[in-house]
């Protein structure tokens, strides 16, 4: 690495954490303080798991720091819905909102709204949709399109909100049936522009081609095995370009309470790279990993033992080792990535100089 | 006892007690934005403020409303009233952090979602919040609205309560589909002609067993649904004799549904313009409607109407002499325009406005403004007429729509609960943690595993 080396960040899994509000905060408070910077809420069909946008929503007034980053399908979801829920996350966690965009290949997920599965090349495709959809409504109302100005009586100003007239112009590459059929949104969103502008989109690696790596702010890498990581995050990077995060997933089970982590690795067999060991040599494999990565999510095996022994032995070591930069208390999401808050792809007046996507 | 509860009992007996409701709007022309107090409709600080001033005067819901589209004025979006407001439940899962007590209440259309996926999210909204969820199950129809959806505007008119009301079965079925806490999860499965639905359930039952439901249709059918379905009507019946009439129908109506009087609570909409005296009250209320109807405000009324462009008219002068545009066109949708009739309406209008000797803004602030919803006057008087519903039942709480954003409640809540705690009529404290308890609603019994279509997977 060259000396212009920006340390990176720390997301956590909070599944664990279950659906009680009192768990959802004692885990996301407990994240906060030790000092990850974003807490992220998985939504596939467990049994047990509730909503994960609701449980970021429920986190946002509680924390003032960690970013929130639920998934979200968007295969078997409407995107019109989709949109509006993730910019009320950012208003109620103050512009600490995210997106981790998943397309569920689960005929269990299509049966459960009489549709039928969506496979293959459909998947990228309806995500990169959604994406689309949701990035034209977060800009359809202007920054400033709320004036109230009472001389007028206007509580709007109509010529800052904007159709966004999407349409997939095609069907989806998909059997026939209502799951592959393409489809219109007309918009205005029913909610103004979120804090950010636009919220951060997060999309595993496994998406991209179809989805467009222009259309999103960071990228999940995960690999078989922990050795294989670093050479993954660099290889995914040089496909991508610059301007997008590259975050590597990594499973942790820590020796804890006098219980090695090899007797607690079992069950873990989800595909992704697993690190089990001491906390030390966890240091020390992520001091190298946020070398590549610019930031890493954590699995936890289980969450509030492994928590305790993240925010006591690790994090303050890497920090330490100046490859993890400090949490900034009222920060964005967009100001951990490192993005600027864009000007509306709609705005009237010329976009500040600088502005993202 | 179970045979001879309140619920189930063939006589309706008043609870003596009215309860409150609040209902934050996103869209209306009632909440003022033009007072300097007015505060944000988005910021979660106004949501808080209200949330949490509710919850200290022992409020037993706080509701959201729901967009799907941005209403329309003349082809383009709206511009004078307030608009913009969050996804409901999302908003909801945030306040329940921040809150302990209040039940949670989010209208959502059974159109544009789907029952697994609605009702799933809905559970969620319950465990989150410890048994504080409730649905207001509303239903739309028109492919204007569904421009906005994938699925489009796909349903007749004719069909739309047999829709929303398979959608709530199957919705119940998902939430009665635990056998225990623990599990396991029956499978639902449906295959009828309004939803294909194959889902084995992800959420156990809640600390009030399932979300509370509302529902707020007026019309024979709305009622009939509610009857059968809902646990509380929010009924646009405020007016003493209209809802002693509304709780009479509502009775009749549920107990041929095979319910019983009590089974279903009434909470009609309403608004509290309150003072110290009588006459500070009055005062207060025409301070509120110029600010509620303003000069735009009362010409864009007509101009949804009329169908047609009326700025060239005087807010403060006769109605318009000119004829509305009588065909449907896209430019009305979304408003309160009725087609054919408008010709018709727009003469009984004239000759009303006419009669009582009212301009525009005066007619349209008389049509508008909540009247039959309004309760003015001194804490003490309004105090009294509240008591008075309470004893006969005409009702069991209402809903309020403040007109001020974020403090439109502290009146209510600093002087007027006072005033009713002092009659004995409204709650001293949250009787249980869920919202079925705070509304004394009894707890669903589990339908029988025989259910049609049920299988056990």
């Amino acid at each position: 690495m060259t000396n212009s080396f920006t340390p990176g960040f720390l997301a956590i899994e909070l599944d664990d954490a279950g659906w009680e509000g009192a768990e959802i905060s004692r885990a996301v408070l407990a994240a906060e303080s030790a000092g990850f910077h974003a807490g992220t809420f998985t939504d596939a069909p467990a049994p047990g798991r509730a909503n994960a946008l609701q449980r970021a929503a429920f986190a946002g007034p509680v924390t003032r720091t960690i970013a929130l980053v639920p998934e979200v399908d968007t295969v078997y979801t409407e995107p019109f819905h989709i949109s509006t829920q993730l910019a009320s996350l950012d208003y109620v966690s103050g512009g600490r909102a995210g997106w981790i965009v998943t397309a569920a290949e689960s005929p269990a997920a299509a049966a459960a709204v009489g549709r039928s599965s969506v496979t293959g090349a459909a998947l990228g495709q309806e995500a990169a949709a959604s994406i689309e959809v949701s990035r034209r409504l977060w800009d359809s109302w202007e920054d400033d399109a709320v004036i109230r100005d009472v001389a007028t009586g206007r509580y709007l100003d109509v010529d800052r909100l904007h159709y966004v007239d999407f349409d997939t112009a095609v069907d989806f590459e998909t059997p026939a049936g209502f799951a592959g059929a393409g489809y219109s949104v007309k918009g205005p969103s029913i909610i103004p522009r979120p804090l950010q502008g636009q919220l951060p989109v997060l999309a595993p690696a496994s998406l991209l081609g179809e989805v467009s790596a222009d259309a999103v702010d960071a990228v999940l890498v995960s690999s078989p095995t922990a050795e294989l990581l670093a050479a993954e995050v660099r290889d995914v990077r040089g496909r991508i370009g610059a301007p997008v995060a590259v975050v590597a997933e990594l499973d942790v089970v820590l020796d804890s309470r006098g219980q090695a982590a090899g007797e607690r690795v079992a069950g873990l067999d989800d595909g992704r790279a697993v690190y089990a060991g001491s906390a030390d040599g966890l240091t020390d494999f992520l001091s190298e990993l946020l070398k590549e990565a610019d930031g890493v999510r954590l699995h936890p095996a289980s969450l509030f033992v492994d928590l305790e022994e993240l925010g006591r032995l690790v994090l303050p070591e890497l920090r330490r080792r100046g490859v993890l930069r400090p949490p900034t208390p009222d920060g964005t999401f967009r100001d951990l990535l490192g993005l600027s808050r864009p000007a509306s792809r709609y705005a009237t007046t010329a976009a500040p100089a600088g502005a993202g996507k | 006892m179970t045979q001879h509860t309140r619920a189930t009992s063939e006589i309706f007996t008043p609870s003596g007690q009215i309860q409150f409701g609040v209902f934050f709007q996103g869209v209306n022309a009632g909440t003022i934005w033009k007072a300097p107090e007015s505060g944000s409709q988005t910021d979660f600080e106004s949501f808080r403020r209200i949330a949490q001033t509710a919850e200290r005067g022992l409020f037993a819901a706080f509701f959201l409303g729901e967009g799907l589209r941005l209403r329309e004025h003349l082809g383009r979006p709206h511009a004078l009233d307030v608009v913009g407001r969050p996804d409901a439940q999302t908003m909801l899962a945030a306040l329940a952090s921040v809150t302990t007590n209040i039940g949670l209440v989010a209208t959502q259309n059974t159109t544009y979602n789907d029952p697994a996926d609605l009702a799933h999210r809905l559970a969620s909204l319950d465990l989150i919040s410890g048994g504080r969820a409730a649905w207001n199950i509303v239903t739309t129809d028109n492919a204007w609205t569904g421009a906005n959806f994938r699925r489009g505007g796909y349903l007749d008119h004719a069909d739309r309560y047999k829709h929303a009301e398979a959608f709530v079965e199957t919705a119940k079925r998902i939430w009665d589909s635990w056998e225990t806490p623990d599990g396991p999860a029956r499978r639902v499965l449906q295959q009828g002609q309004h939803y294909t639905v194959d889902v084995t359930p992800r959420l156990p039952r809640s600390a009030q067993y399932r979300p509370v439901l509302f529902q707020a249709g007026d019309s024979p059918e709305g009622r009939n649904f509610a009857a059968r379905q809902a646990d509380v009507i929010f009924s646009a019946h405020p007016k003493f004799d209209d809802a002693v009439e509304f709780r009479k129908d509502l009775v009749e109506r549920s107990l041929a549904a095979g319910r019983g009087a009590n089974a279903v609570q009434i909470m009609p909409a309403s608004e509290f313009i309150l003072a110290a005296t009588d006459a500070e009250a009055l005062e207060k209320k025409e301070w509120v409607r110029s600010l509620q109807i303003g000069p735009q405000q009362a010409v864009a009324y007509l101009e949804q109407f009329w169908g047609r462009e009326l700025s060239a008219y005087d807010p403060d002068g006769p109605l318009p002499e000119i004829d509305p545009v009588v065909e449907e066109t896209s430019e009305t949708r979304g408003s309160g325009f009725h087609g054919a009739k408008a010709r018709q309406l727009a003469d009984q209008w004239r000759a009303e406005a006419k009669d009582k000797g009212l301009s525009i803004r005066q007619f349209v602030t008389s049509r508008t403004a909540r009247v039959d919803a309004t309760f003015t006057g001194s804490y003490t008087a309004v105090a009294d007429q509240l008591a008075e519903y309470a004893r006969v039942g005409a009702v069991d709480g209402f809903n309020i729509s403040p007109w001020l954003v974020p403090t439109g409640l502290d009146d209510i809540v600093n002087h007027l609960v006072p005033e009713l705690q002092e009659r004995g009529v409204y709650p001293t404290e949250y009787r249980g943690s869920t919202l079925r308890e705070h509304l004394g609603l009894e707890t669903p019994v589990r339908s029988s595993d025989g259910a049609v279509g049920a299988v056990r997977a």
